[in-house]
């Protein structure tokens, strides 16, 4: 599904990549840690598209097509999925008319009708259902006012909507208590199935007691030093990253 | 709402000012230039009978002896004013016993601007009076109006028919000594729209008045006089376009209301004058005075605008809440792109004990355009109790647009309590980022992110308009960021 190749990027003339590899297949769970500054949150908004960051080299191939090449808005209609490390506020714009937009635009891409208000309010029902989302929340402002997990929750209840085959979620765990994470993980692992794949970005391993990943990747300085199971990840967390910047 | 939203969203894909086209109509025109000779001619044009020309006269006298203002936050380019052509009418029959009779031409042009004028294809519960130039051209619904007392006709009909009510408050609200634009509009207006609610009647339609700009070098002066009588409701509209021309035009207009005892009066506007090209060149001068008058006690007046076009706008809404626990509310979306200068806000004069009122004002600036807030709050001594609340926010697309705000505040009782708040952002990358990821692009984020941010003012305005409106924000910010 994803190909990363020799990945270099740099923001404002600095190199924060440095020559990524990772490949990603239907069905996958991989989790991707590292200190804090090591390029985890780069690497997903490279993916996303996010223009800030500048590709120098390497390549990025998903589902045969060359995804450095696509505008952001179209990786997204052709399912790709970024759960933000801190959701931005829009005042004003309701999520019911946010999710409608999206889910048009999407269905515009593939030169489908506009959904119908009666389909697509029965879509959003199930899908809050779902992810156990507050019914509130959705007739609220694009996270205008809502708290940390709340945030959270809702960049889930957005995944849930917009069905996509790959999800990075940056740092999805961080400031949730245990309860909203269970509930933030609950959510991830019923939306899993065999044709999508998941990519979990996490500076702790706790979020992997719960969502348990197949593949888990270090990344240190710009570049994956190592790879392993689940194991590696409570090896880390029994360790510390100082064994990783000793070892690299 | 949703709905519509969705429709204009996609619907909306072409960036130019689609009103722009002109009419190839035969004109009863003017010679250019301004004088006494001009202001006595467009009186004899109108058939008008004495009374009214020495107003004109003395408005004009006035005038000569004013220079224009120049303390607004505006580059005006010197307007010369015996280059402007200040009456032009498209040749028709003066006195219309019915729709067959007005030009096909004049009827395909208001179907073109959306505003059919025969009823049977009327907009739900709209009536129209249609003014061109420098004539109204079709009232709708006159008859089913007249039956409820209610008197809507162009101001020319209403200087014929009820002189006593013209007489009475024509410059009651705005007096020609008011100043430059307002003396200039008494010498030479030429039509506009009068309407009169008798005691106790909730006018069961919304009226509105569209005014059309065609004639080349012509200016618009027009002047609408509002009077809703005790215990009475009237909710009034007002849309405006104008041709793509390369020299800019000049309109100068007065509205006045006054609100009687128990009465409220709505009045939306949304201005869509012709702004000009991308490179600044045309486009319309738009200098209009505004004002409403709450004679009565627990009077309403409420304004909203929805201004998107002009090169250059200079209005200022108000209210002056004379009645006790009158109140007046001002709501405003301002959009500037390009190269569109504007200086707008609102007055609230507060006179009466308990008296209220509430400004909200969104600006948005784009491109290398000026927009900025200029409000004044007054409480006067025997203002007891009064209450402003004041809210003013500005948005930037870009960085080489400009936001001003410019309160003033002048308190003269202690028990007034004032309320400022302002705020300025700009639409973040990462707003416009987190959008994209959601498979929304850049354009219709935007048109999303502005329509959020002027939904308190959108959701002020009639069905009808808050759609037309959304429409408007999108096609004037198209392109102006990337």
């Amino acid at each position: 599904m994803l190909k990363i190749r020799n990945l270099h990027a740099l923001i404002e003339g600095k190199e924060i990549l440095k020559g990524i590899n990772l490949e990603v297949n239907a069905g996958e769970v991989h989790a991707i840690m590292g200190p804090n500054g090591s390029g985890k949150s780069t690497l997903a908004a490279v993916l996303a598209g996010r223009e800030i960051f500048k590709v120098t080299e390497g390549s990025v191939e998903y589902n045969g097509k060359d995804l450095l090449d696509m505008a952001p808005e179209n990786r997204a209609h052709e399912g790709i999925f970024l759960g933000f490390q801190y959701p931005v506020e829009i005042p004003g714009v309701s999520m019911v008319n946010f999710m409608r937009t999206a889910l048009n635009e999407k269905r515009k891409y593939f030169d489908q009708e506009p959904i119908k208000s009666s389909d697509f309010l029965k879509i959003m029902r199930e899908k809050k259902a779902l992810v156990e989302i507050d019914s509130g929340l959705t007739n609220r402002s694009v996270n205008e006012g809502f708290s940390g997990g709340e945030k959270k929750r809702n960049e889930i209840f957005q995944m849930a909507m917009l069905e996509p085959e790959l999800s990075i979620l940056d740092e999805t765990d961080s400031g949730l208590d245990i309860d909203a994470l269970k509930t933030v993980a609950q959510g991830v692992n019923m939306l899993k199935n065999e044709h999508n794949a998941t990519v979990v970005i996490t500076h702790y391993q706790r979020l992997l007691d719960y969502i348990v990943p197949d593949f888990v990747h270090v990344l240190y300085d710009g570049r994956i030093v190592t790879s392993g199971t689940k194991e590696l990840a409570l090896e880390l967390e029994e360790k510390g990253y100082d064994w990783i910047k000793e070892q690299f | 709402m949703a709905k519509d939203q969705d429709k204009i969203l996609s619907e909306v894909t072409q960036s130019e000012y689609k009103y722009g086209f002109v009419t190839d109509i035969e004109n009863d025109v003017i010679p250019k230039g301004l004088s006494e000779d001009v202001v006595r001619l467009i009186s004899k044009k109108k058939e008008e009978p004495g009374w009214m020309l020495d107003f004109r006269l003395k408005a004009y006298r006035y005038w000569l002896g004013l220079k224009m203002p120049e303390w607004a936050h505006l580059k005006i380019p010197k307007i010369d004013f015996q280059d402007v052509i200040y009456y032009a009418a498209p040749k028709q029959k003066a006195d219309l016993e019915s729709l067959d009779e007005v030009d096909p031409q004049l009827l395909e042009t208001f179907d073109k601007l959306g505003i059919p004028l025969e009823e049977q294809k009327r907009l739900s519960g709209v009536a129209v009076d249609a003014v061109m130039d420098s004539v109204s051209v079709k009232t709708t619904f006159q008859d089913n109006l007249a039956d409820l007392g209610i008197v809507f006709c162009s101001f020319s009909q209403a200087v014929r028919e009820h002189p006593d009510l013209v007489k009475k408050y024509m410059g009651s609200v705005v007096p020609y000594r008011d100043n430059y634009f307002a003396a200039l509009n008494s010498a030479v207006f030429s039509d506009g729209s009068f309407c009169y609610i008798p005691k106790g009647v909730r006018c069961p339609m919304e009226l509105s008045t569209y005014f059309r700009i065609n004639a080349a070098n012509t200016g618009q002066f027009e002047r609408t006089l509002l009077i809703a009588d005790d215990d009475s409701y009237v909710s009034y509209l007002e849309g405006c376009t104008a041709p793509q021309r390369d020299e800019n035009q000049l309109h100068a207009a007065i509205v006045e209301i006054v609100a009687m005892k128990n009465a409220e009066v709505k009045y939306s506007t949304v201005q869509n004058w012709y702004p000009g090209d991308k490179e600044g060149k045309g486009g319309i001068f738009n200098f209009v005075t505004k004002r409403g008058l709450c004679m009565g006690d627990h009077s309403k007046i409420s304004w909203t605008q929805v201004e998107t076009g002009s090169a250059i706008t200079w209005k200022y809404p108000s209210c002056i809440l004379r009645g006790n626990s009158s109140v007046g509310e001002f709501f405003s979306v301002a959009v500037t792109n390009n190269y569109q200068q504007a200086d707008t806000g609102t007055k609230m004069i507060h006179i009466g004990k308990n008296t209220k009122s509430i400004i909200v004002s969104k600006g948005i600036s784009a491109g290398k355009s000026q927009n900025s807030y200029r409000g004044l709050v007054k409480v006067s001594k025997n203002a007891e109790s009064a209450r402003n609340f004041s809210q003013c926010d500005s948005l930037l697309l870009g960085d080489q647009c400009g936001a001003h705000t410019f309160p003033y505040l002048e308190v003269d009782n202690s028990t007034a309590i004032v309320e400022h708040e302002a705020t300025t952002s700009k639409i973040g990358e990462d707003q416009i980022f987190y959008c994209n990821q959601r498979g929304i692009d850049t354009e219709n984020a935007i048109g999303l992110i502005v329509n959020g941010y002027t939904k308190e003012v959108l959701n002020k305005l009639p069905m009808e308009f808050a759609v037309e409106a959304q429409k408007l924000l999108q096609i004037t910010l198209e392109g102006s960021v990337g």
